[in-house]
């Protein structure tokens, strides 16, 4: 009880005496968590009271071929290891035959760290060739190069041609879609539910496949980076900045709505482009006429849905033009990039963000698509939307059919 | 626009898939593309081979060389390293020879680098090479230290009772069994654990060269041969002996092999030629014990052998012959001579071409010993 009576006047003698001392104390409660972190890990790592669950099984290990480079060399791979312990590499197989190799950086590699092999190996053009790595505990991790070609080297002088590539890919079908403006402008109301359900549709499509591409490749890289999460964080955190930014001055319309579907298709040629560039650089895929010319039957879709919303504005030309290079230049970039025999995640990474900001645009587009039909008092459920809808996803959804190999 | 696109496929040599219709005439020219060459720039992985013995391989071959000290055990040394007991008398006169062997387990090195957790016979794969002669009494004391029930099944004639075989002559680990027979017939024998699962003990590394010397008074048609036959016969001294036991490792325990060799260690012989004296004939115990694979064979170059299948008779079963083939336990005894050679390295190694990329291939270091 005394105390009770005593506590008021004790409370207010320290608020009164000591403000910076309170700020030393709860400067103190940060300080204090992060000391017993620091307590329980060096005792943790000091007693080794862990080793009471060590069964005598061998480490675990785990090898991911992460870039594989032909020359006149032989054959190059990154590898990037992860175990609980370090990781020797002790031989290298080509096609079951050990084989000479110098490893850089040598030594034992320790978890997450990556390191280059270099094998003198007389590989042989257009056939496949087997990889097997073994390790100290006579682990074996393989490796398939399904067609065997020099890796391209980035020369100056294929820039241009590469360019020219994703022009062709990326701006040309962009421009031809858009010339479909003035025709859009003539159908009228219905008309442009159409043409912003058929938006809605195609970046359906983009989005669902982006997803689906991000996902494939992360399956490749190192399973430390949680491939699957990595993706699917990174497509939500792009569209939830994209959707914040967006709605700083409200809902977008109009040119801000067709600047942002631009970005999102963007991002998403920049990962088709790094397919197309990685196609050139593996050998894998046949890169001919017939594909080229389905990437940019594809595209032209895009086109349509940058300038679905600007049906009731007037833009000038540079804006036409702006909107085309903002959607279908980063498939030039991705080209350059994706000839560079580059590590799976970074694609996996461009995908995600492709992703995420397909995702806002079809938000967006969509709420506009909607408030469009209320303000004429209309459902958005008419038989132009659904229409336009399946058009769009059908549309894409063949066309793909044309550039999957 | 399609010209520059066919052109630059054709430049860059891309290869075509079923879905480019001109693919054909794309693969045509490729001549542009640089092929790959190996470099023979072995130097830098160093261990105490011979140059010449290196470039005969190139690139293909280890990087690295093994432990043999850690391992406590040396395939060159292994080559002659006959184990030959202890002898006492019989109360009929006949010699009692007897062998003590300890099965353990331990982590060897099969390849430069790689560890392998394998089960032993006194501590090395292949096990001892036990040598006896004709018709002695053979008395094996064999004590388990592994960590599995263990057996030695001889190749030879013996009694049931005698088979090491689960319920007949197995050992659990900390046991003992004393197996007795006599030694027949000569011949180049093995023996190998017979517990179950019978694959894995054997790719485990349990096994072993045994051979029986024949007697030259039972054989008195081919005495001399018999006579050449039996260590430590001057006549034998002429002959440089060899016990070569062909096997392999299933590092990744996939039912696979990894690793080739004769005696354990990938590529021990490439990097470390067997020498020999070219006026003196050689005689190779061989003996396969190769684990998942059907056969195994040893191809010598540029000279042919007499090949005696099981070693159990004193004229060759096979005349002038550079391959011999072997299924899993099979053996025999190659002779052949390096006299009308100039000196060099020779090599020999598995025909089939796997298992010789893959560590089985070795070299004779053919030389002019003036003593």
């Amino acid at each position: 009880m005394n105390e009770m009576v005593h506590s008021p006047s004790a409370l207010s003698e320290s608020a009164s005496g000591a403000k910076p001392s309170r700020n030393v104390a709860s400067l103190l409660w940060f300080v204090v968590p992060l000391l017993a972190l620091c307590l329980a890990a060096a005792w943790l790592i000091a007693s080794d009271w862990l080793k009471a669950f060590d069964t005598g099984s061998p480490p675990v290990e785990r090898v991911t071929f992460e870039r594989m480079i032909l020359d006149g060399d032989g054959i190059h791979v990154k590898l990037r290891v992860g175990g609980s312990e370090p990781i020797t590499i002790a031989q290298v197989q080509v096609d079951e035959a050990y084989w000479s190799f110098a490893q850089n950086p040598p030594g034992p590699l320790n978890h997450l760290s990556s390191a280059w092999l270099n094998i003198p190996y007389p590989w042989v053009l257009g056939e496949k060739h087997e990889i097997k790595v073994v390790t100290k505990t006579g682990t074996t991790f393989k490796k398939d190069i399904d067609v065997a070609v020099a890796t391209p080297r980035p020369r100056l002088n294929q820039l241009g041609p590469q360019a020219f590539l994703g022009i062709f890919v990326g701006i040309v079908p962009v421009v031809i879609g858009m010339l479909f403006y003035p025709a859009m402008r003539g159908m009228g109301r219905q008309g442009l539910s159409f043409a912003l359900a058929l938006t809605v549709g195609l970046l359906v499509f983009l989005f669902a496949d982006s997803l689906k591409e991000a996902m494939e490749l992360v399956i490749k890289a190192a399973p430390a980076l949680q491939g699957i999460v990595m993706v699917v964080i990174v497509a939500a955190t792009t569209f939830t900045l994209l959707f914040a930014v967006g709605r700083r001055h409200g809902s977008p319309t109009g040119l801000a709505l067709a600047t942002y579907i631009a970005l999102g298709i963007g991002l998403h040629n920049f990962g088709e482009g790094l397919a197309i560039g990685g196609a050139f650089a593996a050998g894998v895929a046949g890169l001919g006429t017939f594909l080229v010319l389905g990437f940019t039957l594809h595209n032209v879709t895009e086109g349509i849905g940058i300038v679905a919303p600007l049906i009731d504005n007037r833009p000038s030309l540079s804006t036409f033009v702006g909107l085309a290079l903002l959607a279908g230049a980063p498939a030039i970039f991705g080209i350059w990039l994706g000839g560079l025999s580059y590590e799976p995640h970074w694609s996996a990474l461009a995908l995600a963000i492709g992703a995420g900001a397909i995702l806002q645009v079809i938000v967006e587009v969509g709420a506009f698509l909607i408030r469009n039909a209320a303000r004429h008092g209309a459902t958005w459920l008419t038989p132009s939307t659904l229409g336009g809808l399946v058009v769009g996803i059908g549309v894409m959804y063949t066309t793909a059919m044309l550039v999957k190999v | 626009m399609r010209n520059w696109i066919l052109e630059r496929l054709t430049r860059r040599g891309i290869l075509s898939s079923g879905i480019v219709a001109a693919g054909s005439a794309v693969v045509g020219a490729l001549t542009s593309q640089r092929q790959a060459t190996a470099q023979d720039d072995g130097a830098h992985h160093g261990g105490g081979t011979t140059h010449a013995s290196r470039s005969a391989h190139g690139n293909m071959i280890t990087v690295g060389d093994v432990d043999n000290a850690k391992n406590g055990f040396d395939p060159t040394a292994m080559l002659t390293d006959w184990e030959r007991g202890s002898v006492s008398r019989l109360s009929d006169g006949r010699a009692l020879r007897t062998f003590q062997v300890l099965a353990q387990d331990k982590e060897i090195e099969v390849a430069p680098g790689i560890i392998f957790p394998a089960w032993t016979y006194n501590g090395r794969v292949p096990g001892p090479t036990l040598r006896a002669t004709e018709g002695e009494r053979l008395r094996i004391v064999f004590q388990n230290g592994g960590s599995h029930p263990h057996t030695m099944h001889f190749h030879g004639i013996h009694s049931a009772r005698m088979d090491g075989i689960p319920g007949s002559g197995e050992v659990l680990p900390g046991g003992e069994f004393v197996y007795e027979f006599d030694a027949l017939p000569f011949g180049c024998h093995l023996y190998h654990c017979h517990a179950l699962p019978l694959k894995r003990h054997i790719h485990k590394g349990m096994y072993g060269a045994f051979i029986i010397d024949p007697d030259p008074a039972r054989h008195p048609e081919h005495a001399a041969v018999a006579q050449s036959r039996l260590l430590g016969t001057a006549e034998n001294k002429e002959w440089q002996e060899f016990v070569m036991v062909m096997n392999g490792f299933d590092t990744n325990f996939d039912n696979e092999n990894e690793t080739y060799a004769i005696n354990t260690i990938a590529h021990h012989f490439a990097k470390h030629p067997i020498s020999v004296d070219r006026n003196r004939p050689v005689r190779i115990y061989l003996v396969n014990i190769l684990e998942f694979d059907l056969i195994n064979s040893l191809h010598l170059h540029a000279n042919f052998f007499d090949y005696y299948d099981h070693g159990t008779t004193l004229t060759p079963t096979l005349r002038t012959i550079d391959t011999v083939m072997q299924c899993q336990a099979q053996r025999g005894i190659l002779e052949f001579s390096y006299r009308n050679h100039e000196p060099g390295l020779y090599m020999f190694h598995a025909h089939q071409s796997e298992f010789a990329e893959l560590g089985w291939m070795g070299m004779f270091d053919v030389r002019e010993v003036t003593t």
